[in-house]
């Protein structure tokens, strides 16, 4: 596996905008010193050269877990909604969208 | 020798009616209410809840019900295990006064078996971290000494058994959460197969890693708390749908025959201190009839990388839920987007920044292969490193951490370091077996030392019958001294 | 079209399954209901929940696939993720690069094939209403979201781009969806959404020309608006080409009132999903014997309904157009059934195929629900000469109004009684004494002439009759008394 380029300023302000955080400068600065070093620690695992081996993303290999189509007891809504930070007419108030979903 | 089962002891007092459920919840939570306020333990305490539970407990016994084969033994749930109408925050403040509306099914199996919660315990926000110092609510402090860590993430749960506020206590286990809390307070902490515990209602940080154990004082305690939340559930895919090690029956059955691998690679990193300690129990098991034997699994040093690529890939995804719009904390914007972002930054801290940054990086188009992809398939190594291991030996031992505890704030600026100290309990969740972190005797600063017990898939059984050998064989461990009376 | 250009279309339509419950939780998949009733901690998002796989989604994918002769093989899910209100998790669970069908294709009705890349199982989101004086999501104060959908079972069938017109864009999705409903997966309502179709459209001058650059349009919410999607957008590209410009990648909307596209991203704004293996669910990997005995249960499928009738109307399959688009329009509205009682019971095909998909098809819920006993006594009184074709109308519409009934009592009720032979034969013979210009002319030997005059004859002896006497008997007395 060829070592992937070394993490920029850049790239965390990309990702966090990815993830909705925003940082400030210094957060900025101290998170791509950080992350740069957790991800040199983890250029063993870049560097091996794996193309042989099968990825495990389950420890336990199951398979087929299914469950019958059978209606089961719902959420009382007003003990839902309560939790909101914000509802009007019975659903979910949220501020104006910009866009359509990606 | 039979192990010491002092919650047994207490159980069946309840059940027989000689001691009131009530009564031994009383003591727990005057133990609680006079030390915490030192050790910080607990996020909440729900003494009325617990009180009423136990009223319960005990007006079943007078009708002559059973309640369980934990009948009135108090129980601490680390504040990631979803309680039914009860604050679930996991240490953040982006849940912070959450209720939710179900509960686990942990805690539905803790309650059928008459046992009495007693609170929600403080740990790193959404488990991530190996100190409880990530806590929205602040630090929880080691009950064997108050300028230390009690590890974590589960560092609550670890300390209010130490420091005896409760015989029981559950954790969650993602990376050593469990066991390496447990070995920096001198108790005993289960990790149990992944998939024997139900995950439905633990709040997620890494799926494929993630699994609730028990804290105990004791190795049998620790077996009761897991045969009583084990078990296959419907509601999690992840189930193992097959019957679960009973785990007591067989815990005195010894150790003769069983062959031991001594991890080489775990007793390298380890402190001189801890290194002995682990020698010494290796001693302990032979001469208990167990054959020990040095062993190598070269794959386990990979671990710890290959963690940090996996375990912040699936956390990035399972923290974006907290975007203000269902429940939680909401910083209000003009658009959703901007309060999205606004409630995040506001609401998260800066190691759950950290990880959902590098879980968002190494799962973003480009570097996905060169990380994340690569990182599952390291974790094929390993799964086959521990294969080979045990084909020859029933279980492998070392340290369960490198040092003893660690002074607050020691690593707070350096997440590299702060990350190390999961170097020895990583593998194991990396390939889904079970490990129990034993307390065995202390460090050179008088600090309690763990040893770490792993055996492949679905053998509980065995690691915890070899783990109370060890137990039985461990030096003593100073108890906790705090403030007030605080065991009953 | 424009002459000179070829368009290439693909189809990607999304269709909520037929299910008692959500994909992953045991909430009711209904629609309409009111807000935020039908939601648990899974499809909600709530932390500490996880998802489990409904067994009828996956058996209703499996139908899909089978329709669609696809290879139905192990699959997994992953988690899409992307941040956006109506997706309770943040993530939508979706089969990516594991998908449970592919490689098929559907047959249309005009013969060509439509090759069908995959057909893949995913969740619905929830709903989200925009408060404000467009209703739109633009310019609105704040928007308002709705859960119930949330989760609702998806299949996402994926067609080739072998598509070349929108009159085939169009067959495609009105053969795909009497296919999903004949399956039992889908009920195939795009007015409710729970038939979703986007389509993918580039243009070319020549077919040994490579793809041009394709726009994706989506809120296509009818057949027509595909249609008239499709021609719009393939005019929009031809006429950038042809000012030396290039089309630009990019998802464009359907503007229904406006009638035409608008630009909702380019390439460009690609979003990073972060595709990865969903850790809370594990490999679905379908055996033979469970692909068998899905198959098993489905029903026949329109293409077979429809040889089944074009068999009955003629062995050799000679049908005219005409006949053969009674036998599309009877297939499509699931009225089949009803024309195959008819014959078996000794109904003429014609008739009973065309009085189905004439008259009954006006009233399609209705007839799909009526008593099949009842249709066939009625064709049955029509076919005999009970009743005449007028007649057999009029109390078809009643019978279609009460679900069913005796058709002979609502025959009665109405008037109608079949004529006896002696007074058709008067009225027949009355009506030949008042015109006997017309009467000559008939029994003349211009073939012509005979038809016409015979049409004529016949519509006065119905005026005389007001519409009782049948028409085929009123043909038969004027042959008989022409000798």
């Amino acid at each position: 596996m060829t070592k992937p380029a070394p993490l920029t300023r850049d790239d965390v302000a990309h990702v966090a905008a990815l993830a909705r955080l925003e940082l400030t400068d210094e957060e900025l600065d101290l998170f791509t010193g950080q992350l740069a070093e957790v991800l040199d620690h983890a250029a063993d695992v870049a560097a091996l050269d794996l193309s042989d081996v099968a990825p495990t993303a389950h420890a336990m290999a199951v398979t087929n877990v299914l469950r019958p189509d059978e209606v089961r007891p719902v959420l009382d809504r007003d003990e839902v909604l309560a939790a909101a930070p914000s509802v009007e007419d019975h659903r979910f108030r949220v501020p104006r969208i910009l866009g359509e979903a990606p | 020798m039979t192990a010491p089962r002092p919650t047994i002891g207490l159980a069946n007092a309840v059940r027989s009616g000689g001691r009131s459920a009530l009564e031994v919840v009383e003591e727990h939570l005057a133990a609680i209410e006079a030390g915490d306020g030192a050790i910080h333990a607990f996020n909440l305490v729900t003494a009325d809840l617990a009180r009423h539970q136990a009223g319960a407990v005990d007006r079943m016994v007078a009708d002559g019900e059973d309640p369980g084969p934990l009948a009135g033994v108090p129980v601490a749930l680390k504040d990631n295990l979803c309680t039914r109408g009860v604050p679930t925050t996991c240490s953040s403040r982006i849940l912070a006064g959450w209720k939710p509306p179900y509960d686990a099914t942990v805690v539905e199996r803790l309650r059928a078996a008459g046992a009495v919660v007693v609170g929600k315990t403080n740990m790193d926000e959404f488990a991530m971290g190996s100190s409880t110092e990530t806590s929205a609510t602040g630090p929880t402090r080691n009950p064997h000494d108050t300028t230390r860590v009690p590890g974590g993430s589960s560092g609550g749960s670890a300390a209010a058994v130490a420091a005896g506020f409760v015989p029981l206590a559950l954790g969650s286990d993602t990376g050593g959460s469990i066991r390496q809390p447990a070995a920096l307070c001198g108790v005993v902490g289960l990790k149990p197969t992944y998939g024997t515990v139900s995950r439905y209602g633990l709040v997620a940080f890494a799926s494929s890693l993630d699994q609730i154990g028990p804290f105990a004082a004791t190795v049998a305690d620790a077996a009761l708390l897991f045969d009583v939340i084990g078990g296959h559930d419907p509601a999690d895919s992840t189930s193992l749908n097959r019957p679960t090690p009973r785990v007591v029956s067989v815990l005195d059955d010894g150790v003769a025959g069983i062959t031991v691998g001594v991890l080489t690679e775990f007793l390298d990193g380890a402190a001189p201190d801890v290194a002995a300690r682990v020698h010494q129990a290796a001693e302990a098991l032979a001469a208990a009839g167990a054959r020990v034997e040095e062993v190598s699994v070269p794959e386990v040093t990979l671990g710890l990388s290959a963690y940090y690529l996996i375990a912040p890939g699936e956390a990035s995804s399972n923290l974006a839920r907290y975007d203000g719009v269902r429940y939680g904390l909401r910083v209000d914007s003009e658009d959703t987007a901007t309060m999205n972002t606004a409630t995040r930054s506001s609401g998260f801290g800066a190691e759950v920044k950290r990880r959902i940054m590098l879980g968002t990086y190494v799962l973003s188009a480009g570097y996905m292969d060169a990380y994340y992809n690569q990182a599952l398939k390291v974790r094929t190594r390993i799964i086959e490193g521990f294969a080979t291991a045990y084909r020859r030996y029933d279980v492998l031992l070392g340290p369960t951490t490198p040092t003893t505890a660690f002074p607050l704030g020691e690593k707070t600026a350096d997440p590299l370091q702060m990350y190390l100290s999961d170097v020895c309990t990583i593998p194991t969740n990396l390939a889904g077996h079970p490990a129990i972190s034993v307390p065995f005797g202390t460090g050179y600063d008088g600090l309690p030392v763990g040893v770490q017990l792993l055996g492949p898939a679905l053998s509980e059984g065995t690691v915890m019958k070899v783990a109370a050998v060890v137990e039985a064989a461990a030096p003593t461990i100073g108890v906790p001294v705090l403030s007030g009376e605080a065991r009953s | 079209m424009k002459p000179g250009w070829e368009m290439v279309i693909g189809l990607e339509v999304h269709c909520e399954l037929r299910t008692a419950t959500k994909l992953f939780c045991g909430c009711p998949n209904l629609f309409g209901d009111e807000p935020n009733t039908n939601v648990c901690p899974v499809c909600l998002g709530l932390p500490g929940s996880l998802p489990v796989l409904n067994q009828k989604a996956v058996e209703l994918a499996m139908a899909i696939g089978t329709a669609l002769n696809c290879e139905i093989r192990p699959s997994t899910f992953h988690r899409k993720n992307y941040f956006y209100p109506d997706q309770a998790k943040d993530y939508q669970i979706s089969q990516y690069d594991e998908p449970i069908n592919v490689d098929g294709y559907l047959d249309l009705p005009d013969g060509s094939r439509v090759g069908i890349e995959r057909a893949h199982m995913e969740e619905d989101t929830g709903k989200t209403t925009h408060a404000g004086a467009s209703g739109r999501i633009h310019g609105a104060d704040y928007s308002l979201v709705d859960y119930n959908r949330s989760g609702v079972p998806l299949v996402e069938i994926v067609s080739a781009p072998d598509m070349r017109s929108s009159a085939q864009a169009r067959a495609y999705a009105t053969e795909l969806r009497a296919m999903l409903v004949a399956s039992g997966a889908s009920d195939g309502k795009m007015e409710e959404g729970s038939m979703r179709v986007d389509a993918n459209i580039s243009v070319r001058r020549s077919s040994d020309d490579p793809f041009g650059t394709r726009c994706e349009i989506k809120n296509l919410n009818s057949v027509r608006s595909l249609g008239r999607a499709i021609e719009y957008e393939a005019d929009r590209q031809i006429a950038i080409i042809e000012t030396g410009e290039s089309v630009v990648q990019q998802t464009r909307h359907w503007d229904e009132d406006a009638g035409r596209t608008q630009t909702l991203r380019s390439k460009e704004d690609a979003y990073d999903y972060r595709y990865f293996l969903e850790p809370d669910l594990v490999p679905l990997v379908p055996d033979g014997e469970w692909i068998r005995a899905v198959a098993d249960t489905m029903g026949m499928m329109p293409a077979a309904r429809r040889s089944r009738l074009v068999d009955l109307l003629d062995p050799a399959g000679e049908v005219s157009d005409s006949q053969a688009d009674q036998v599309a329009t009877v297939v499509d509205l699931g009225l089949d059934d009803l024309v195959i009682a008819a014959v078996a019971n000794g109904v003429g095909s014609g008739l009973a195929l065309a009085r189905t998909a004439n008259e009954a098809a006006t009233d399609a819920e209705a007839a799909r629900k009526v008593d099949p006993d009842s249709y066939v006594a009625l064709l049955t009184m029509e076919d005999s000469g009970a009743l005449t074709a007028t007649q057999s109308k009029t109390v078809l519409a009643d019978l279609l109004a009460a679900g069913g009934g005796d058709p002979a009592a609502l025959a009665a009720a109405k008037g109608y009684e079949a004529m006896s032979e002696d007074s058709l034969a008067s009225a027949v013979a009355e009506v030949v004494a008042a015109h006997p210009d017309a009467w000559g002319r008939y029994c003349s030997d211009d073939e012509g002439d005979r038809k016409k005059m015979a049409g004529m004859l016949t519509g006065l002896v119905m005026k005389a009759t007001r519409g009782q006497a049948d028409g085929k008997a009123v043909a038969a007395e004027l042959q008989r008394l022409r000798g």
